[in-house]
């Protein structure tokens, strides 16, 4: 069984690992395909229309499921891997170990944002932008620039209190746990994370940076302790709504999953706490 | 917001893009609820910024397959820069993705900022 730990606690040989298996899922191409699929929902969802990876309730499930995909494809590769999670409101600064040359590198030089160490810098040849939205072929970050504090303990903690998973009408402008933790209003967290990030992280190719697993993965395990700590509240709507993904409704791109199927993550893996 | 209407709130918030939270925490509301008012279009700009063309129109002929800016458009340099305008009245560019800001022509000089001079490609990417 996958047991998916905080990155802070990962061994050398952890890391590794992690490392080495995304580096060759981009050598394959396949690192790129998620790539692509992320951008392409992020430009389709949208706040009056359809809308499934973001602005939405299923952003949670959507994004658990992609990173089922992600992190069955570095197993295929290594099947040791986990995905690791990233709590930025505990690891909030740029000397965490996360962007130490040994695991993702650091922030980018001040000149064009250029990260310039660890295994994804683009001297290193091993890590070309491929699916891009503008010229720039190098992983760029600005940690800490366009936004100066990740979210604190504190911030999440009254995002995880609130009782209910989403609102009407379900879109950026909600009410309620899943837009709070998406960040369109409120405290703002996952969205101010990726700005917090810079680079690549704060557009529609986000995953072109691989903090972006670390990141969701750390979403992911937010909604885990919600639904721990009010377990008499569920993923809603439930029925008959517009351009919204329903509990018992499948999901694009895979067409064979539901929310329902993704509620409970321990099917699939579990915490280290 | 006792006094005024809310589509002179909507209104209100919508011209001034308004960032305040209590004017814009009511836009969102009822903006929301209520699908038969459209938001107004946005001002046409057409400006260099920081030595680049920023261009922000109403979308002519049909429209694009990819058109989320509730038909305007804006163009860096003469390339279409991919909007979306929130249920809030704010604007995002797909190289600033989860940083709303007020008005496109703001996405724009964010979009310019955030390119360092780099082209921008036009989307779908690749």
């Amino acid at each position: 069984m996958t047991v998916r730990k905080n990155q802070a606690a990962l061994t050398t040989d952890e890391k590794k690992r992690f490392v080495d298996a995304v580096l060759a899922l981009k050598r394959s191409g396949r690192y790129d395909d998620f790539v692509r699929t992320h951008n392409e929902f992020i430009m389709s969802d949208t706040d009056t229309g359809e809308r499934t990876g973001h602005r939405s309730p299923s952003f949670l499930p959507w994004h658990r499921r992609f990173l089922l995909d992600f992190e069955q494809a570095l197993q295929s590769v290594d099947s040791s891997v986990a995905l690791p999670y990233w709590d930025w409101s505990s690891d909030r600064t740029v000397r965490a170990s996360l962007w130490a040359p040994d695991f993702l590198g650091g922030t980018g030089r001040s000149t064009d944002g250029r990260v310039m160490d660890g295994p994804f810098a683009a001297a290193a040849g091993n890590w070309p932008m491929n699916v891009r939205v503008d010229g720039r072929t190098f992983l760029r970050r600005s940690l800490g620039t366009a936004v100066r504090e990740l979210p604190t303990r504190a911030e999440v903690e009254s995002v995880l209190s609130m009782s209910t998973y989403d609102m009407a009408p379900y879109n950026s402008a909600s009410d309620g746990f899943r837009n709070n933790l998406e960040g369109w209003r409120g405290v703002n967290l996952h969205n101010r994370v990726h700005v917090w990030v810079g680079g690549q992280m704060a557009t529609g190719v986000s995953p072109n940076d691989p903090v972006f697993w670390l990141h969701h993965a750390y979403v992911d395990k937010l909604w885990a302790e919600w639904q721990r700590r009010h377990p008499d509240a569920g993923y809603v709507p439930t029925g008959g709504t517009p351009d919204v993904v329903d509990l018992d409704e499948t999901m694009k791109p895979w067409d064979d999953v539901r929310p329902a199927d993704l509620l409970d993550h321990t099917k699939f893996y579990t915490f280290d706490s | 917001m006792p006094d005024i209407s809310r589509r002179r709130a909507l209104t209100a918030a919508a011209a001034l893009a308004v960032t305040a939270t209590a004017v814009g925490v009511a836009a969102t509301a009822a903006s929301a609820a209520d699908h038969t008012h459209p938001m107004p279009m946005p001002e046409t700009f057409d400006e260099v910024y920081k030595g680049r063309r920023i261009q922000g129109r109403p979308m002519g002929g049909g429209g694009h397959h990819h058109e989320h800016g509730g038909g305007f458009e804006v163009l860096i340099d003469g390339v279409q820069l991919h909007l979306m305008r929130n249920a809030d009245g704010t604007w995002i560019s797909i190289v600033s993705h989860y940083d709303p800001v007020a008005t496109p022509r703001a996405a724009a000089r964010a979009a310019v900022d955030e390119l360092q001079g780099a082209p921008l490609l036009p989307f779908p990417a690749n």
